[in-house]
């Protein structure tokens, strides 16, 4: 039966995180961007609040709490309302937890997961996007190829966040009989972690890129054994990152209505003429639009059916309208908007990056 | 807890109203869309016979012990509805808008001697006359008046865009609700709204629209001259209040009907929608999804575009109406609705024309006359622009002086 509201225990972890979100994340949000790093007391603060740890087993050190697309993405909207680069600091490790959860086969999650249940951050990610204008989530260059008993990853990776300190490196790469995944220990012979990037937005957040040459790893190296379907994990991951979209398009929606309501001309707030009331009316109702189109998707992922298509549709619609969003919060500010006092520049330079996020990038 | 499957017995009438849709709809919505000022009867009829003047998908009896889905039937069974045709849905005999004032502000007398009638016997209809020819979105402007005279009300004015207002007042024994003031100085608070019976004398049917889109349905104009009713028949309260609390609870009565636009906007964009895809399908083109913008076509993206963007007005009208099954009040989003669904629809539609080329544009088919059908929603019932004014003046917390 119908029904659009979340349960007392999703509307109680929905408040913490929006706490955390506007008394941790969005206080050190701008310097966090203009020092392109994440305060260490953001991070530590972040870990307790348990993102990571929650899904991992009670069995392997974690809390073992049952896994939720609705629930993931109540969460991330109210953390990518605060910042959205900090944010994706504390989510990077599920970029290798989450898969193991997953898909993982036992001897998998065995071994990776209990480093990822401490009492401290650890790092982990994951390896999905390709330096390249035409690149193609359906078709990765990153080849995987059988050679004996091993496999042998080469290629080349972008956007990897966190590569330089990761426990271990979650490679996504073209096999044989598909799209693969293969856990690439740090230090691994072959893999290269490079410079960090320089990137539009999410600046605080270091990513890099990643050079897998002739990287050697064993069988059970490939994330769920052989022939694992990995699209549950592309659809979860599209659905995620429209809901961290939804988030950045509030705070910007948020924050414009509030500068429009003081902000005076002609004798009255500029949110009392209809050019602007009408702007700030279309991005409310763009921002409700994308969280239920959001919502559902994960309800879908949820119920255990396939929701390809859903989280397609909701990552590209949400994409471009927590972009659109950001403009016209940056619009509404005029001049103001567009100086580094107020944030809603930051906001548009974060928002852009959504549209070139695909696959299993980011969250 | 989050969810978005429909309950059983709701789709199951779902089911019923699509059958009824494609095999009693689809195959006279061109006829009727051409014929413009005939009625199909046959139709009609039919359809008093099997909702018995229910408005239809509203009939569900609400149990004790479950929440209600009133409204989000309703929903339902009218994206499905219009999916079959807009035009011969609005013209189906029922309470229609005039029953849901009624039934919003009447007392319960008043909707025994008004509503008891759309039951059995002959079709009838009821209409709403708020628009006049110099006030349209500012309805607050109206000039018709009610002057009492001893135990009636005299009604004096023109209306125009009374939808069913043909039906209403002289093609069956229905009724038109007219809004008119009683206190021109006192502004809205004056505003009050009477129940005409059909064939009272002094209102006349002066034109009947010719239109772009939903030809079934007719558009009306009503004259009343010295149109006199009875004391009783004004709903609410005669006294005129300091404040213009009860012209907003005319208003509220939007709050229900603006989801049922939307809904039935959402048909019309459905109905485009999988003539499109059903047209690439059967010449061998399926949408991809998942590719990358530089693999995908362009026809792929606007139907991806299509798709979403009517799903998003869908999930936003079922949010509205789940909220008035749930007793909480939804002015903001019943607005959200209808403002994003008028849009968008208008936009599907006209995008699917072009998408089919020379068969979108054709008579022979039906696309056309969607994009034409579709047009009306982005209008009636409030404006696009009313209804981002509405949003714009809740999110803001403006009062109407205040952001007008």
């Amino acid at each position: 039966m119908v029904n659009f509201k979340p349960t007392d225990e999703q509307q109680l972890i929905r408040e913490t995180m929006a706490g955390f979100a506007r008394e941790v994340l969005r206080p050190a949000a701008r310097e966090a961007d203009e020092k392109n790093e994440v305060p260490e007391a953001v991070v530590q603060r972040g870990w307790e609040l348990g993102l990571v740890q929650s899904g991992i087993p009670e069995s392997l050190g974690g809390y073992g709490d049952a896994r939720s697309a609705v629930s993931g993405a109540l969460i991330l909207e109210e953390l990518a309302y605060g910042d959205l680069a900090l944010a994706l600091h504390l989510l990077t490790p599920r970029l290798l937890t989450l898969p193991l959860l997953m898909i993982g086969t036992e001897a998998q999650q065995k071994r990776w997961l209990p480093r990822f249940a401490g009492a401290e951050f650890v790092a982990g990610t994951a390896a999905f996007a390709e330096p390249r204008w035409d690149f193609d989530p359906t078709a990765l260059a990153t080849r995987a190829e059988r050679k004996g008993g091993d496999w042998v990853l080469t290629g080349q990776k972008c956007l990897v966040p966190l590569a330089a300190d990761a426990e271990a490196i979650l490679v996504y790469a073209t096999a044989p009989d598909g799209l693969a995944a293969f856990v690439v220990e740090r230090g691994a012979a072959g893999l290269t972690v490079g410079e960090r990037e320089r990137n539009m937005g999410i600046k605080a957040l270091a990513t890099y890129p990643v050079t897998l040459d002739g990287v050697r790893l064993p069988a059970d190296a490939r994330l769920g054994g052989e022939s694992a379907n990995l699209q549950p994990l592309i659809d979860a991951s599209r659905v995620a990152v429209a809901a961290l979209a939804v988030g950045v398009g509030h705070a910007a929606f948020d924050y414009a209505r509030d500068y429009a309501k003081e902000r005076r001309a002609f004798g009255m707030a500029i949110a009392q003429k209809q050019a602007i009331a009408f702007k700030l009316a279309d991005m409310a109702i763009e921002i409700d639009a994308m969280r239920l189109l959001v919502w559902e998707a994960a309800w879908k992922i949820d119920s255990g059916e396939t929701a390809t298509r859903e989280a397609v549709l909701v990552k590209q619609y949400a994409s471009q309208s927590a972009l659109s969003i950001a403009d016209n919060a940056v619009q509404v500010l005029g001049g103001h908007g567009y100086i580094r006092e107020h944030p809603v520049e930051l906001w548009l330079r974060n928002a852009r990056g959504f549209t070139t996020f695909d696959g299993v990038a980011i969250v | 807890m989050i969810d978005f499957q429909l309950s059983d017995s709701v789709q199951t009438m779902q089911k019923m109203v699509h059958a009824v849709a494609e095999q009693a709809m689809r195959p006279i919505a061109r006829e009727y869309d051409e014929r413009e000022h005939e009625k199909p009867w046959d139709f009609l009829n039919m359809m008093w016979q099997v909702s018995n003047g229910n408005p239809i998908g509203g009939g569900t009896e609400r149990r004790k012990d479950a929440p209600s889905e009133r409204n989000l039937g309703m929903c339902v069974s009218i994206e499905e509805l219009s999916w079959g045709d807009a035009g011969l849905y609005l013209s189906i005999p029922n309470s229609g808008l005039g029953g849901a004032a009624v039934a919003a502000a009447g007392t319960p007398e008043q909707k025994e001697r008004f509503l008891s009638r759309f039951s059995g016997g002959k079709p009838k209809w009821a209409a709403m006359a708020i628009t006049e020819p110099a006030c349209g979105s500012d309805s607050s402007a109206i000039q018709t008046t009610a002057v009492r005279d001893g135990d009636h009300w005299v009604i004096n004015g023109t209306k125009i865009f009374c939808t069913s207002g043909l039906m209403a007042a002289e093609k069956s024994e229905g009724f038109v609700v007219v809004w008119a003031t009683v206190d021109r100085s006192a502004g809205r608070a004056g505003i009050k709204a009477f129940v005409v019976d059909s064939g009272t004398p002094g209102m006349y049917v002066t034109k009947v629209e010719n239109k772009l889109g939903i030809r079934a349905s007719d558009t009306a104009t009503l004259v009343f001259e010295d149109c006199r009713v009875p004391l009783d028949n004004i709903l609410g309260s005669p006294e005129v209040p300091k404040t213009s609390e009860g012209f907003k609870g005319v208003m509220a009565t939007f709050d229900a009907t603006r989801p049922i636009v939307a809904a039935s906007a959402i048909g019309v964009g459905r109905a485009a929608l999988d003539f499109v895809r059903e047209t690439l399908k059967e010449h061998g083109v399926e949408i991809r999804y998942g590719l990358p913008a530089h693999k995908l076509t362009a026809l792929e993206r606007d139907f991806m575009e299509m798709e979403v963007q009517l799903q998003a007005a869908r999930l936003l009208t079922w949010r509205a109406a789940w909220m008035m099954d749930q007793g909480m009040r939804n002015n903001l989003e019943a607005s959200m609705a209808k403002a994003k669904a008028g849009l968008v629809v208008t936009h599907i539609t006209q995008k699917a024309v072009e998408l089919l080329g020379p068969l979108g544009y054709s008579r022979q088919l039906l696309l056309e006359k969607w994009m034409r059908d579709a047009k009306i929603n982005d209008i009636f019932e409030g404006t696009q622009q009313i209804n981002q004014l509405i949003v714009a003046r809740r999110i803001l917390g403006y009062s109407s002086k205040e952001l007008s």
